[in-house]
């Protein structure tokens, strides 16, 4: 009796260990493929690969710095226009909004990261890129147009556009994790700011905010994780075009969008491999990035024993 | 003067922080009403059950894609589910050490992984070895997209199962895996379902990955190792094309896809919120 019951614990904890192990042999599996993969674009352009800006299938040269920066622009404009947004979203529902609406609102943010990104990206091109040429690009190149960066002409398809419509996608997760490092602070920092007299704003700012700096910090990276590897509404409204420009106006390409446009044409194995090798890129960037925001989001609410990061 | 200032400045900035709501709620609105507005007027059950038509012949239809959609995804349900589920389990009721904490670790990092980065490794696990674009090549790299979640969602919700009731049962002198198997899943049963309903919708959505897997095809599936038509495949070829024939194509495309996936998301968050009483 007692072996039987022995056995069988020992049968069921090995049988779910070892799915439990797949996730490890997966993820060894990604990092594996995608190195192996692009061996010979590694061996052939050495540290070049990140630094030269030629990229031409037909004579066989590729350097991945046209799409590093592209996505790193991308990304960064996505930032830039979605961490306010999303900062004000997260202190609206959960220090000042009403308590009936909280919910119902956070979810229908939450909702917008439930739509596919082919279909962003379809609403992208024929509704946003034309929104922006028409009335956002105009009074920019007016009122700003001597920077470098509001110059050329702007034909709608662009980095601007490609940024906008990654702010977009990214407000839901970085709004929805500060809100949930924002609903951890404990409720005496507020209550002690209350009674010296701070108004509602001033409690949140001075109270609230930097006790949950370091979480909203997190969730910030996890929205920049999340830009740098959205591939299709990206792809579909940036224009996709090689070269590096100072303006946000021109349209230019990212690292997801060059193996979403070229990959499946790709027919000699050194372009293969070049874009195998921003791949693997991608995906070490991406890891590190949420190793950091998980880290820093984790800290939080595991020590408020909140359960979800 | 100083008290109305301060007033005042806590009036402008709750004000601000609620028209960032209401701003970030206008793109979710607007995708809404135009992939209404431009699909309905093209769907109708020609649109629904038949096949693509070239270009320049009218009528035509996407029924091969949602085959094809169903296909795909069903394969990557049948790859992802066990494995997400059963690493949950194995997460929940036996991860509290270094090892179960790793993966965990590992599942979370790899929820973050970029689709394509997973369909370049469906590419040279599955085409490259088949010598061909084909549905299992789609379900896989889907499935690579699916295991981190379920995993996470099914952890989760069997941690919210209460340690009293699997005590009452060990009591009772039931061995740890029945406990598991009859107390604790059943008991959790709901946040695992939701968790893997909300996968599917995740992963329905997804094109990118399938662009080099599944690849996309004019006709209905007869075979899983040939290439494959989806609905997400086919929205993407038909919004990039110069056609506006096909522009209207890719609106009812879009509407019957986030119809899917709209009524898969609002269902199950219905359905639990309302078994939670929250």
């Amino acid at each position: 009796m007692n072996r039987r019951k022995l056995s069988g614990d020992f049968i069921f904890e090995a049988v779910v260990g070892f799915f439990a192990l797949c996730i490890l042999i997966l993820a060894f599996l990604l990092f594996r493929e995608l190195f192996v993969e692009s061996g010979l674009s590694r061996n052939t352009f050495g540290l070049g690969f990140l630094t030269s800006s030629t990229w031409d299938p037909v004579k066989e040269v590729f350097g991945a710095l046209p799409f590093i920066f592209g996505t790193l622009v991308s990304s960064f404009l996505a930032l830039l226009i979605a961490v306010p947004f999303s900062l004000g979203i997260a202190i609206y529902l959960s220090e000042l909004a009403p308590e009936k609406l909280r919910t119902p609102l956070s979810f229908i943010i939450e909702l917008l990261a439930a739509i596919p990104s082919v279909i962003i990206g379809l609403w992208g091109i024929f509704i946003l890129a034309p929104f922006i040429r028409d009335y956002l690009a105009p009074p920019l190149s007016t009122y700003l147009g001597f920077l470098p960066l509001f110059q050329g002409p702007m034909y709608g398809l662009s980095m601007l556009t490609g940024g906008v419509i990654l702010a977009i996608m990214i407000i839901p997760i970085t709004s929805s994790v500060s809100r949930e490092v924002i609903m951890t602070v404990p409720t005496h920092q507020r209550e002690g700011a209350l009674a010296l007299g701070a108004t509602g704003w001033e409690t949140t700012w001075i109270a609230v905010l930097p006790y949950a700096r370091s979480g909203i910090f997190g969730a910030v990276i996890l929205g920049f994780g999340r830009a740098i590897g959205e591939t299709m509404a990206v792809t579909m409204v940036i224009g996709n075009s090689q070269k590096i420009s100072g303006s946000l106006f021109s349209p230019s390409n990212t690292m997801a969008s060059v193996i979403a446009n070229q990959f499946s044409e790709a027919t000699s194995n050194l372009h293969v491999s070049s874009l195998m090798e921003i791949g693997f890129l991608l995906l070490v960037i991406s890891i590190i990035i949420n190793i950091a925001a998980r880290i820093l989001v984790w800290k939080l609410l595991r020590v408020e024993g909140g359960g979800r990061a | 003067m100083k008290w109305n200032r301060r007033k005042l400045i806590d009036r402008i900035m709750s004000n601000m922080s609620a028209a960032c709501v209401v701003i970030a709620i206008i793109p979710l609105v607007s995708i809404l009403y135009t992939v209404t507005i431009n699909g309905i007027s093209a769907i109708n059950l020609d649109f629904l059950t038949q096949l693509p038509k070239p270009v320049g012949e009218p009528g035509g239809g996407l029924g091969n894609a949602i085959q094809g959609t169903f296909i795909v995804v069903g394969i990557a349900c049948l790859i992802g589910l066990p494995i997400g589920i059963l690493s949950g389990v194995y997460l929940s009721e036996y991860g509290e050490n270094r090892f179960g904490r790793f993966i965990s670790f590992v599942a979370d990092v790899l929820t973050g992984t970029p689709s394509i980065v997973a369909g370049m490794f469906a590419y040279t696990f599955i085409v490259l070895y088949f010598k061909s674009f084909s549905a299992i090549a789609g379900g896989v790299a889907l499935s690579v997209l699916m295991i981190p979640i379920v995993t996470r969602t099914t952890e989760e919700s069997l941690k919210l199962v209460p340690g009293s009731i699997k005590e009452a049962s060990l009591a009772l002198g039931i061995p740890k895996w029945k406990t598991t198997l009859y107390i604790v899943i059943s008991t959790g049963k709901s946040g695992i379902i939701t968790g893997a309903l909300l996968a599917i919708a995740r992963i329905s959505g997804e094109t990118a990955p399938l662009l080099f897997t599944s690849f996309g095809n004019m006709f209905w599936a007869k075979r899983l190792d040939k290439p494959i038509s989806t609905m997400p495949e086919q929205i993407y070829t038909y919004a990039i094309a110069p056609y506006p024939d096909w522009h209207a194509k890719a609106w009812a495309g879009a509407l019957v896809l986030i119809i899917l996936i709209l009524v898969l998301n609002i269902g199950v968050r219905f359905v639990t919120r309302r078994k939670y009483g929250m």
